[in-house]
């Protein structure tokens, strides 16, 4: 019979990140070339040895043919060539494809590469319009939500349902600047507390600024390809081990719940494929949008009981040296946030991570890890398990 | 609001499928504009210019069952909790549309 868990079949092979922040004058297309031509680089390969492009569209610079454009500006002719739109999930769903593309014999060596330029690409009144795309443009949009207000809509639900408090929540913020003071490719590097969190200003109560996630220009890419060949790359190969997705809604007001998100179906999917536990896992990087989105995917993805995650993240578990070392780049919140391809810095850094390449950051020993993702308002879940043994 | 004569259920918003039974009898029924907070928040930062902050975002559970984003009108921002009981009013969003608002009961 056939097996079709995709577990330990497809291996990363090769990654690299731009410079992240504010970088003025730089295209999303050219930052996304250059991520990709570097991850290449990183695997050993040849820009010919690629036969599959997987793409994100980018906000300041719109493509009806995303993923095609890139092939054409590298001049790679693939196979398989595909740009995905799922907001920030975008990325490790397309990873989940990618991966089965390769285990499926659509391609052999897959590119994904993904660039935008939130900071600098836009005018504010383009950014403005961004936020304002989201949402039901009849039902929602006319009360005038922000993308902050929606998140506060679930961390003020989750406050009232558990008694989860501002200073949890700002705990999250806390934890991933400390990471990012140990990164120096990290865009905002100074410690911060819990004060300093509940004293800047009010967005959307309960969210404060620092709250809420960065805003930059920047990009990162990956190599994907078969366990066989990837065994005879130039770096170690990381294992996708597990991948799972959930999908629950697309606006805020169907949400089947506010405190439980699909990230427990996706979570429960990719472990369920790798055959480990949250337990098993060394670190976790979790989309970190806003405050709120941690706390709720440290419960739905197992690592705490439900309604326990304002404990869990005031003991320290997600700081440097903790239990479970979150977003351990520093996350949207202190790393970067260049729109849809923000989590992909998280999942180059656990590659990072698992090859001992960390620096100053490194969780040492630490061999599994979970990377998750979400897009909407929480609507599209990704969850992938990586690990440096494939068995 | 939408009613499905099939199962009876209400729906919001308003669709070709009934939501809960796939059925396709959907016909406009009254309700009675009560609800509970489900959740909300104080937008101190506008989305632009035409909507001047702070102003209160909510999800109302309606007593029919459905849920809907609204805004909270005429209340003390702060004295806003979760779970308070609302009912609507109408406000005017342009020469032939009223938007549905709640105010707290």
């Amino acid at each position: 019979m056939l097996d079709k868990s995709l577990r330990g079949k497809v291996a990363i092979v090769g990654v690299a990140d731009t410079e992240v922040g504010v970088l003025p004058g730089r295209t999303p297309m050219e930052m996304g070339v250059e991520a990709a031509l570097a991850a290449i680089a990183d695997a050993g390969l040849e820009k010919g040895d690629i036969d599959g492009l997987a793409t994100c569209n980018a906000m300041a610079q719109p493509m009806m043919y995303h993923a095609e454009a890139t092939a054409e500006y590298l001049q790679i002719f693939p196979r398989y060539c595909i740009a995905a739109g799922a907001g920030g999930g975008t990325t490790f769903s397309i990873i989940h494809h990618a991966a089965s593309a390769i285990a499926t014999g659509m391609a052999d060596v897959v590119v994904v590469a993904m660039a935008d330029a939130m900071r600098s690409g836009l005018t504010r009144d383009q950014a403005m319009m961004v936020q304002a795309s989201t949402g039901h443009p009849e039902f929602e949009q006319p009360y005038g939500p922000t993308v902050p207000a929606y998140y506060a809509l679930i961390a003020q639900a989750h406050m009232a349902e558990f008694g989860t408090t501002q200073e949890q929540f700002a705990a999250i913020a806390v934890a991933c600047r400390a990471h990012a003071a140990r990164n120096p490719a990290a865009q905002m590097r100074d410690l911060i507390s819990v004060e300093d969190v509940l004293e800047s200003r009010m967005i959307a109560d309960p969210l404060h600024l620092l709250d809420c996630s960065l805003v930059s220009d920047g990009g990162a890419a990956i190599v994907l390809t078969s366990a066989e060949r990837a065994a005879d790359m130039q770096h170690a190969p990381i294992y996708l081990l597990g991948a799972g997705e959930g999908h629950s809604h697309e606006h805020i007001s169907a949400a089947r719940n506010l405190t439980t998100s699909a990230a427990k179906e996706a979570g429960q999917r990719a472990f369920e494929m790798s055959g480990m536990r949250p337990a098993d896992m060394d670190f976790a990087q979790l989309y970190d949008c806003f405050t709120p989105t941690v706390l709720v995917e440290l419960e739905d993805l197992g690592f705490c009981e439900k309604g326990e995650g304002g404990a869990f993240v005031e003991s320290g578990a997600l700081m440097p040296g903790g239990s479970l070392p979150v977003n351990t780049h520093g996350g949207l919140l202190s790393h970067s946030h260049p729109g849809n391809p923000g989590s992909m810095f998280a999942l180059t850094e656990s590659v990072f991570q698992l090859r001992g390449d960390a620096g100053a950051r490194q969780v040492v020993g630490s061999k599994n890890a979970l990377v998750h993702a979400q897009g909407g308002i929480m609507s599209s879940h990704t969850a992938l398990v990586l690990g440096t043994e494939a068995s | 609001m939408q009613r499905c004569e099939g199962c009876m259920a209400y729906q919001f918003y308003p669709r070709t499928i009934c939501s809960h039974c796939g059925g396709q009898g959907l016909v406009w029924s009254k309700v009675s504009g009560r609800g509970r907070i489900k959740s909300f928040t104080i937008v101190r930062r506008g989305i632009s210019r035409a909507y001047e902050a702070p102003y209160v975002l909510v999800l109302i559970d309606l007593e029919e069952g459905p849920c809907m984003m609204s805004s909270l009108v005429e209340c003390d921002p702060d004295s806003v909790v979760v779970g308070a009981l609302v009912s609507v009013a109408f406000q005017s969003w342009s020469s032939d549309i009223e938007m549905p608002v709640f105010k707290l009961v």
